[in-house]
C-alpha cells in the first residue's frame, strides 16, 4: 500500500526519539556497560611488526600465572575453508576472518592479534600478555597500494593468485583481483573529445572514528550455548560469524544488542567477540573484553588507502563523450576492499554512453579494511569530481551547469547495470544552484568548490512484529540496531499506519533469539527495508483490527475502513471502533493481535548529493578553514527530517576530516604512528561552521512512504568539494589527501616558484 | 605504587627525597595520568601537591606575580589582572587541551613535563620568568629557561619540584603574545610556537624584545637575533621580515608525524612576525599598567 505523501499526520514531523532520554541522561547501556558476576577480563596480544613469520608462541608462563583462567592462540581456532558469508551490504570471507581474529603462521600488520588471555583482573591479564614469548622472523613489508602491486613487492599470501584476469597467473602476488565494467566504446568516445583530461589521485586510509570502542561480554554455559552482549551494526551477523568461526550452531549463540556508540560501517564484522566466547568456554566463566583506542585504530577496519587514475573526454559544449578510470584499493592484510563499489559509484551521477572502470583489490601490511559509510564511493568521487572540476575550469563553464548537462536522470543506464527510475540527481543540482550560498560573495584567499556523489543504498532482509496491547498501546519489535534514529522512524511509520499517536508506540530492537534474522544496519537500509517490514506488519494489524471490528459490528470486513485510528463502517449504521476498543476485546475475539512481516526488500532508491564548500587558505601557513558548507541531497521522503539532516551533517563533517587531516600515518617500519585521537585528527566542533542542509524530496516509488536511504551519500562529495574549493582559493590543485597545512604550504610554495 | 597527598611544601619535598624508586609529582595530572595509563611510566610514588596554598595561589606584589605551579589554566585566564599584564603568558597556558583539561592543566606541569612543544613555556621564557624550586637542600630560584633540558627531561634534582613561577614587574608600554600552529583549532600539539615579549618607548619604538620559539628544537629556544631585528624599530615590514628570517634561521626542527623540517622553519618565521605584531598592538594600547 502507498500513502498520500501530502497528507500524512506523523511522517515528516520531528518528535523526540524514543532512545533520546536514556542517551542524554547516561542511562543507556552501551557495549562496555554490561557486567556479569564472576566475569574475567580478556586481553589480546598484538603483533609489534608489520609482517613477520611466527616461529613459536610459548604461553606456558602466562598460563602458570595465578589468576589467569584461559589463554588461546591461533592454533586453538578451527580451520575454515574460504567461504563468503553474506552480512547484508558486504560479504566476509570467514577463512580470512578467522586468521584476522587470531593470526596463524604469519602476522600481517602492526596490531594483528595472535594470542588472547582471560584473567581475574585487567592487571593480571596485562602481566600474562607480557609473559607470552613469541619468536618472530621479521619479513619485509609493504604499505602503499602502488608499491604492493609491484612484481618485487613482499608477498603477503603465497596462495593469492589474481582473480579476474583472462588467465590466472601462476605466481602469487598482492593483487587479489581485477574487475572491469563498462558502457559503450571508450576508445571510440575519446575520438570525439575536444578536451581530454588525465589525472592521478591518492587517498590515505581513514578510520570511522566511532566514539565507542568494541566491547563484549560472553558467557559460555555448560550446555554448549553462549550468551553474548555487545554493540554492533548487526547482532545476527555477530551470531552467525561467531558460530562459523567457532564451529557452533547459530541457535546456540544468543546475541543481545547493546546501544551502539557509532559504527559508520566499522561494526559489521567481529574481532574480539569470538575470542571472548572461546575463552569463556575454556574458563567456565564470563569473559569481558574492551578494546583500547589504540587497538581500535591498529586492528579494526578503516577504509582503504587508494590510488586512482581518471581520464575524461568532453566536447567544447560540455558533453562527456568518454570516461575511463582505474581504481587501485588496498584491502589491508586480506582481500576485500570496497573497490567494486567505487567502480560502480564513481561515474554514476552522470549519463554516459562510453565509460570503463577497472578496479584492483590489493593486499598490503595494514589492518584489514572495513566498511565505512558508502564504502569506496568517497574515494572514487574524489577522483572523478576533482577531474570534473578541472574540466569545468577548462571549458570555462559553471561547475553545476557542467554537471547538469551530463547528469543522470530517469532512464539513464548506470555503469553497474540498472536503468534508473525516479531519481533526484538533476533536482539536487538545480537546488544547489538556486541556494543563496552558491550566489554569495567570497573574499581574498577564499574559494568555493562543489562536488556531487552517488550511493546505491540497499534493501535486504528485515522482519518485524507489531504487538497490540490490551490498553491500546503498541510495541514494534524489530531487529535492526538503531544508529541514526531508526527507532523513531519505525514508531512514526507504525503510528501513521495505525492512525494513533506516536507516543503510544514503543519500539524494541530484539535480540537474536527473540526475532528472526535481520541483515545488519548498513547500506542505509533500515528506514527503507525495516521500515517496509514495520509498515507491512502495521498493515497486517489494521486488517486484523478491521476483521475483528467487522465481526463485532456484524458486517463484512470489506465494509469496514480504517481511518483516523478506528474501524469505521461504510455500510449501514455509522459505527466506529477505535484501536483501543478492539484491543480491549481482543482476548475474547480471537486472542491478542500481532502483525507480522518478513521481507527481502528490493528497489532501494539511490541517493544523489551535491555539496558546496567555502574555504579560506592561509597563504603563509597553509591552514585551511572551512568557512561555509551546504549539503543538498535527494533524500526520498524524510520520515524524521531532523535525523535526515543529522545524517547529512555528520557525513559532511567526516568527509571534511578525511579531506583535511585524517590519515593512517605509518613509519618506515610499517608501524602505525598515530593510533589515537591526538594525532589522528578528526575535526573538532570549533573547526567547523554550521553545516547547512537542503532536503530534496524525490519519493522512492518502492517504499510505502517514499523512503530512500540517506546515511551514506553525504560522505561521498565532501573530499572533492573541499579540494575544489582549495583550488578556487589558491589556483593549486591538490591530488593527494589529506591536504594538511604542511602539504598545502609546500604546494603553495611550489606553485609560486613555478609562476616566478 | 604509593600515592601521597602532601600536607606542606616541605613535606612534599621530603616524601620525594625519601623514595628510592621512581617518584612523580601530581598537580593537574593531565600529562602524568595519561602517561601512567599508557604504560609509559611506572611510578613507585606519586605525591599530590595540588592541595597546597603555595602551589595554588596567584599573588602580585609591586607588579611582579607569583603563580603557584599547580594553578590551573582556567584560573590563570580568570585572574583580574594577569591576562592584561601578561596576555601572552596567559594565552599560552590557556591553549593547553580543552575546556575540561583547562580545569586541571598547570603551567608548572607543562614546564616540568618538558615537551619541546609545551605551549606555556615559550612565553614564560620570553618574559624572563623564574621559578621557585624546593628540594632536600631547601629553596632555590632558577630561570624557567633552565628547567627543560630536552624532550621529557628537566634539570630538577632528586626530590626537587617547582612550587611557583615568578613573573617580574615590567615597564610601561610592554606586552607579549603567543601563537602556535596546529592543524585544528584546539585539542592539539603545536607544530610550531612563537612567543614575543616587547617594551616600547612612548613613540612606539621598540626598546626591548625577547622572542622564543617552541617545537623547533629539543627545548624552547631564545632567538636574540630576531629580537635585535625589532629593537629600535616600530615594527615596520622590513623589521618584521628580518625578525621572521632570524627566527627561521634559528629553528632547528625535526620531521615527524606532525610536521616537516621545511614547514616548521618557514612557519617559525610567520608566527614570529604575527606574534610580534600582536604584542606591539597590545603594548601600544597601553595594556601594561
Amino acid at each position: 500500500m502507498t500513502y498520500d505523501l501530502d497528507n500524512l499526520k506523523i511522517v515528516g514531523t520531528r518528535p523526540i526519539r524514543p532512545d533520546g532520554v536514556d542517551k542524554v541522561t547516561g542511562r543507556a547501556n552501551f557495549g562496555a556497560d554490561f557486567k556479569m558476576p564472576g566475569q574475567l577480563i580478556g586481553k589480546v596480544l598484538r603483533s609489534p611488526h608489520a609482517h613477520a613469520r611466527i616461529i613459536s608462541i610459548d604461553t606456558s608462563k602466562a598460563k602458570a600465572l595465578t589468576g589467569v583462567k584461559a589463554v588461546i592462540v591461533g592454533e586453538d581456532m578451527i580451520d575454515i575453508a574460504h567461504e563468503l558469508s553474506q552480512t547484508g551490504e558486504t560479504a566476509i570471507d570467514v577463512h580470512d576472518l578467522s586468521l584476522n581474529v587470531l593470526a596463524r603462521g604469519k602476522v600481517l600488520y602492526d596490531g594483528h592479534a595472535l594470542a588472547a588471555v582471560a584473567a581475574t583482573t585487567a592487571k593480571i591479564a596485562d602481566e600474562a600478555l607480557a609473559l607470552i614469548d613469541v619468536q618472530y622472523e621479521v619479513l619485509p613489508h609493504v604499505i602503499d597500494v602502488d608499491e604492493a602491486m609491484k612484481p618485487d613487492a613482499p608477498v603477503l599470501h603465497d596462495d593469492m593468485f589474481t582473480k579476474g584476469l583472462d588467465e590466472t597467473p601462476t605466481t602469487p602476488s598482492n593483487i587479489a583481483s581485477r574487475m572491469e565494467m563498462g558502457l559503450g566504446d571508450v576508445e571510440e568516445g575519446f575520438k570525439h573529445a575536444d578536451i581530454i583530461i588525465e589525472r592521478s589521485y591518492k587517498t590515505k586510509a581513514v578510520h570511522q572514528g566511532y566514539i565507542e570502542p568494541h566491547a563484549v561480554v560472553a558467557n559460555f554455559a555448560e550446555d554448549g550455548t553462549a550468551f553474548v552482549w555487545c554493540s554492533s551494526q548487526g547482532h545476527f551477523t555477530v551470531r552467525d560469524l561467531c558460530a562459523k568461526l567457532l564451529g557452533m550452531d547459530s541457535s546456540a549463540i544468543r546475541v543481545i544488542p547493546a546501544e551502539i556508540g557509532g559504527g559508520f560501517g566499522g561494526k559489521t564484522t567481529v574481532y574480539i567477540e569470538p575470542l571472548a566466547i572461546a575463552m569463556s568456554k575454556l574458563a567456565g566463566r564470563p569473559v569481558k573484553m574492551t578494546m583500547t583506542r589504540a587497538e581500535v585504530f591498529r586492528a579494526t577496519g578503516p577504509t582503504p588507502a587508494t590510488s586512482m587514475d581518471v581520464k575524461i573526454g568532453v566536447t567544447n559544449d560540455g558533453k562527456i563523450v568518454a570516461a575511463d578510470c582505474e581504481f587501485r584499493f588496498h584491502a589491508g592484510a586480506f582481500a576485500g576492499s570496497p573497490v567494486g563499489a567505487a567502480c560502480m559509484a564513481g561515474l554514476t551521477p552522470y549519463a554516459l554512453e562510453n565509460a570503463r572502470v577497472v578496479g584492483y583489490d590489493v593486499v598490503s601490511n595494514t589492518c584489514k579494511s572495513g566498511a565505512y559509510r558508502a564504502p569506496g564511493a568517497p574515494n572514487g568521487a574524489f577522483a572523478v569530481e576533482s577531474a570534473m572540476d578541472e574540466l569545468a575550469q577548462m571549458l570555462k563553464m559553471d561547475p553545476i551547469e557542467f554537471r547538469h548537462i551530463n547528469a543522470a536522470e530517469e532512464g539513464t543506464k548506470a555503469i553497474y547495470g540498472p536503468t534508473f527510475k525516479q531519481i533526484g540527481c538533476k533536482d539536487v543540482l538545480v537546488a544547489t544552484r538556486e541556494h543563496p550560498h552558491y550566489k554569495s560573495n567570497l573574499g581574498p584567499n577564499q574559494g568555493r568548490g562543489i562536488a556531487s556523489g552517488f550511493w546505491f543504498n540497499v534493501g535486504g532482509q528485515s522482519n518485524a512484529a507489531v504487538n497490540v496491547h490490551e490498553d491500546g498501546t503498541v510495541t514494534v519489535v524489530e531487529g535492526s540496531p538503531d544508529i541514526g534514529g531508526t527507532r523513531a522512524a519505525m514508531a512514526m511509520m507504525a503510528a501513521e499506519v495505525l492512525g494513533i499517536e506516536y507516543e503510544r508506540v514503543q519500539v524494541v530492537v530484539a535480540d537474536t533469539a527473540s526475532i528472526a534474522h535481520n541483515d545488519g544496519t548498513g547500506g542505509s537500509r533500515v528506514t527503507f527495508a525495516t521500515g517496509i517490514a514495520v509498515t507491512n506488519a502495521a498493515e497486517d494489524v489494521v486488517l486484523q483490527l478491521r476483521t475483528r471490528a467487522a465481526a463485532d459490528m456484524g458486517i463484512d470486513v470489506e465494509d469496514v475502513v480504517w481511518q483516523d485510528g478506528s474501524a469505521q463502517a461504510t455500510k449501514g449504521d455509522a459505527k466506529s471502533m477505535s484501536l483501543a476498543d478492539i484491543a480491549a476485546k481482543a482476548a475474547r475475539t480471537g486472542g491478542i493481535i500481532v502483525g507480522r512481516s518478513s521481507i527481502n526488500a528490493r528497489g532501494a532508491g539511490p541517493s544523489f548529493a551535491t555539496h558546496i564548500c567555502d574555504v579560506e587558505v592561509d597563504p603563509e601557513t597553509g591552514y585551511i578553514e572551512i568557512l561555509r558548507y551546504t549539503t543538498v541531497q535527494d533524500v526520498g521522503k524524510a520520515i524524521h527530517p531532523s535525523y535526515v539532516e543529522g545524517q547529512m551533517q555528520g557525513g559532511a563533517v567526516q568527509g571534511i576530516g578525511w579531506a583535511l587531516n585524517e590519515e593512517y600515518f605509518y613509519n618506515e617500519d610499517g608501524l602505525l604512528e598515530n593510533p589515537g585521537f591526538l594525532d589522528y585528527r578528526m575535526p573538532v566542533a570549533s573547526d567547523l561552521p554550521m553545516i547547512d542542509t537542503v532536503l530534496v524530496e524525490v519519493a522512492n516509488p518502492n517504499h510505502p512512504f517514499g523512503v530512500r536511504g540517506v546515511g551514506e551519500a553525504p560522505l561521498v562529495p565532501p573530499l572533492a568539494a573541499v579540494v575544489n574549493a582549495i583550488y578556487d582559493a589558491t589556483g593549486v590543485r591538490m591530488t593527494e589527501l589529506p591536504v594538511t597545512p604542511i602539504k598545502m604550504l609546500a604546494a603553495l610554495d611550489a606553485y609560486k616558484e613555478a609562476a616566478e | 605504587m604509593r600515592y601521597e597527598v602532601a600536607d606542606s611544601v616541605a613535606g612534599a619535598a621530603s616524601l620525594l627525597a625519601g623514595e628510592a624508586g621512581q617518584s612523580y609529582v601530581l598537580a593537574g595530572g593531565t600529562d602524568l595520568l595519561v602517561q601512567l595509563r599508557a604504560g609509559m611510566i611506572s611510578p613507585d610514588l606519586v605525591v599530590d601537591i595540588k592541595g597546597l596554598d603555595e602551589t595554588r595561589t596567584i599573588s602580585e606584589s609591586g607588579g611582579a606575580y607569583t603563580i603557584g605551579a599547580a594553578v590551573a589554566g582556567a584560573e590563570l585566564g580568570e585572574h583580574d589582572t594577569l591576562g592584561t599584564v601578561w596576555p601572552g603568558v596567559t594565552e599560552g597556558a590557556e591553549l593547553i587541551g580543552s575546556t575540561q583539561i583547562q580545569g586541571r592543566a598547570s603551567m608548572g606541569g607543562n614546564l616540568c613535563n618538558a615537551s619541546p612543544a609545551a605551549d606555556a613555556v615559550p612565553a614564560l621564557i620570553a618574559a624572563d620568568a623564574t621559578c621557585t624550586i624546593i628540594g632536600p637542600d631547601g629553596t632555590r630560584e632558577a630561570a624557567v629557561a633552565d628547567i627543560p633540558t630536552g624532550p621529557g627531561s628537566n634539570s630538577l634534582g632528586k626530590g626537587e619540584f617547582v612550587v611557583s613561577i615568578n613573573l617580574p614587574s615590567r615597564p610601561a608600554n610592554s606586552s607579549d603574545a603567543y601563537l602556535r600552529m596546529i592543524p585544528r583549532t584546539e585539542m592539539d600539539i603545536a607544530i610550531v610556537g612563537a612567543a614575543v615579549n616587547l617594551t616600547l618607548d612612548d613613540d612606539g619604538t621598540c626598546t626591548a624584545a625577547k622572542i622564543v620559539l617552541g617545537a623547533v628544537a629539543p627545548t624552547a629556544i631564545d632567538v636574540p637575533a630576531a629580537a635585535d631585528a625589532l629593537i629600535g624599530t616600530k615594527l615596520d615590514d622590513d623589521a618584521l621580515a628580518a625578525a621572521a628570517a632570524a627566527a627561521s634561521a634559528a629553528a632547528n626542527p625535526i620531521s615527524d608525524k606532525r610536521g616537516t623540517v621545511e614547514y616548521r622553519i618557514k612557519v617559525a618565521g610567520v608566527l614570529t612576525k604575527r606574534a610580534a605584531k600582536i604584542a606591539y598592538d597590545r603594548a601600544r594600547k597601553g595594556s601594561a599598567s
